[in-house]
């Protein structure tokens, strides 16, 4: 061949979807320690229909089958399952690496030293507040510690690169420096993630969720700090906030397209924001497989389809943020087809305004007397489409 | 290493290349990045590096012309700087 054919921009290619996901989430465990008052999938109390250990290296020759390449394993805190370092060894054994989080409470010596000596295992170490005060607020008492341990412990073992993740709330965003400092000083990298109003997150989004002052404080420091800090590409309904491609990372909802969740039962969900049964497209035990799930669940296919821009069509910052993320604004009770709650442009603020039906997950595996949010007390109509965010680690 | 299409290159052991229907992704196991293969001739290219003594062979022998050549270059400048290609050790 001699012409070179147009090449589509490679995110109208994800936009489509690919052949297996490039960023899946993994959730081993709904059992935690802890019982931040933000968890994505409420978790607390361990589901007795969590997947086996035999289950969980079905799976995982199936992700090597399809090439995922690594997994995000998250919970719950997945260490506390007793299977969790067969799963990481099994994994890695079969080319699929893993980056799995925590909240550092078995990260002792001999674990960083063992850690220390892999190449496919990355860690990375939840932290809310770069001080305890900050921290403990949303995380609970003696967690800032625990995180700090687990940090000097793998600094000690000669730990290379972990991760420290935050996400942004109203009472750490002027902690970002201070964050980096941290991150610096145990030879870490930061990441820093959107507030979502998933799980327990919804019953304090709108106490914990950046002002729009703080969006634009958070908008200035990326642009300047963004080098070196990672953001799984969270923060894109912020682009309009100034030029195109000031922002690193792909401008793209990835969820059903290059993102899922496999939660701990092995229910699939399109995004790891979405523990929804609005989300929910298929279980692997029950649908054949996970490859089956990914490839042809209805759900899937109709993200993999062309959105509506709805009511964000005529403003201008839509090829920006492409009306932000749905699982945003699911949670949040707004239109599916409308704007981001934190939509830069102010869009959201009077939506927000307005009554609102915030949909309930049909899960909750909080440990104590369970959510305190509101009970909706009607049904909600399904949203007609479903539009975009990305979670993947800037990968071009 | 800086690169140099005139010399043989192969594929970083630890990387792993997963075709799609746009091209293929390339994953390192050792850096943990991933990088996009955009079109179906540069993955050709990838896939053949064992049967040619240089890239410029390689990429010739899967059609690309001399003038056509100069974004493929670049392209496996930023594979090379990422480790994803590596010098072949016998040259």
């Amino acid at each position: 061949m001699t012409a070179v054919a147009p090449v589509p921009r490679l995110i109208e290619q994800f936009e489509h979807g690919l052949d297996a996901p490039i960023c899946l989430t993994w959730e081993l465990t709904y059992a935690c320690n802890l019982s931040c008052v933000h968890c994505l999938s409420s978790s607390g109390k361990r589901d007795p229909r969590e997947l086996s250990t035999q289950q969980c290296k079905d799976i995982i020759d199936e992700l090597q089958r399809m090439q995922v390449f690594y997994v995000n394993i998250g919970g719950g805190e997945p260490t506390v399952r007793s299977d969790f370092w067969e799963l990481v060894d099994y994994a890695t054994e079969h080319n699929v690496g893993v980056k799995f989080s925590t909240n550092g409470v078995r990260i002792d010596e001999k674990v960083a030293a063992k850690l220390a000596a892999s190449d496919y295992v990355d860690v990375q170490i939840s932290l809310d507040g770069a001080t305890a005060e900050i921290n403990d607020a949303v995380r609970g008492p003696g967690s800032f510690a625990m995180a700090i341990r687990a940090l000097e412990n793998l600094k000690e073992a000669g730990f290379k690169d972990a991760k420290i993740s935050v996400v942004v709330t109203r009472q750490n965003v002027d902690q970002l420096d201070d964050f980096k400092a941290l991150a610096d000083n145990y030879g870490a990298t930061l990441r820093i993630t959107r507030l979502r109003p998933s799980g327990r997150g919804a019953d304090v989004w709108d106490d914990l969720h950046p002002t729009a002052e703080q969006q634009v404080q958070l908008y200035n420091w990326l642009v300047a700090h963004g080098e070196g800090v990672l953001t799984g590409d969270s923060f894109f309904h912020l682009s309009g906030l100034g030029e195109p491609g000031a922002l690193a990372g792909l401008n793209l909802c990835g969820a059903g397209r290059v993102v899922c969740l496999i939660d701990p039962v092995g229910d699939v969900y399109a995004c790891p924001f979405a523990i929804h049964e609005r989300f929910l497209a298929g279980n692997i035990l029950t649908d054949n497989g996970f490859q089956h799930v990914w490839q042809n669940a209805p759900l899937f296919l109709e993200l993999r389809e062309p959105q509506s821009a709805g009511a964000c069509g005529s403003c201008g910052h839509y090829d920006s943020c492409r009306g932000g993320c749905m699982a945003a604004k699911f949670f949040t009770g707004l239109p599916m087809d409308g704007p981001d709650p934190e939509c830069v442009q102010g869009y959201g603020e009077p939506a927000l305004a307005e009554d609102r039906d915030k949909p309930k997950s049909h899960l909750d595996h909080s440990r104590t007397g369970g959510r305190k949010g509101p009970i909706p007390l009607k049904l909600l109509a399904m949203p007609a489409k479903a539009p975009q965010k990305f979670c993947n680690e800037s990968p071009v | 290493m800086a690169f140099d299409p005139d010399r043989g290159w192969q594929l970083h052991p630890q990387v792993a290349v997963r075709p799609e229907p746009f091209g293929a992704l390339l994953y390192h196991f050792g850096t943990r990045k991933l990088s996009f293969l955009k079109n179906r001739t540069i993955v050709e290219v990838v896939n053949s590096l064992a049967d040619h003594p240089d890239m410029r062979s390689a990429c010739r022998a899967v059609g690309i012309d001399d003038d056509q050549l100069g974004p493929y270059l670049h392209a496996f400048g930023v594979l090379v700087d990422s480790k994803m290609l590596v010098a072949k050790e016998d040259q």
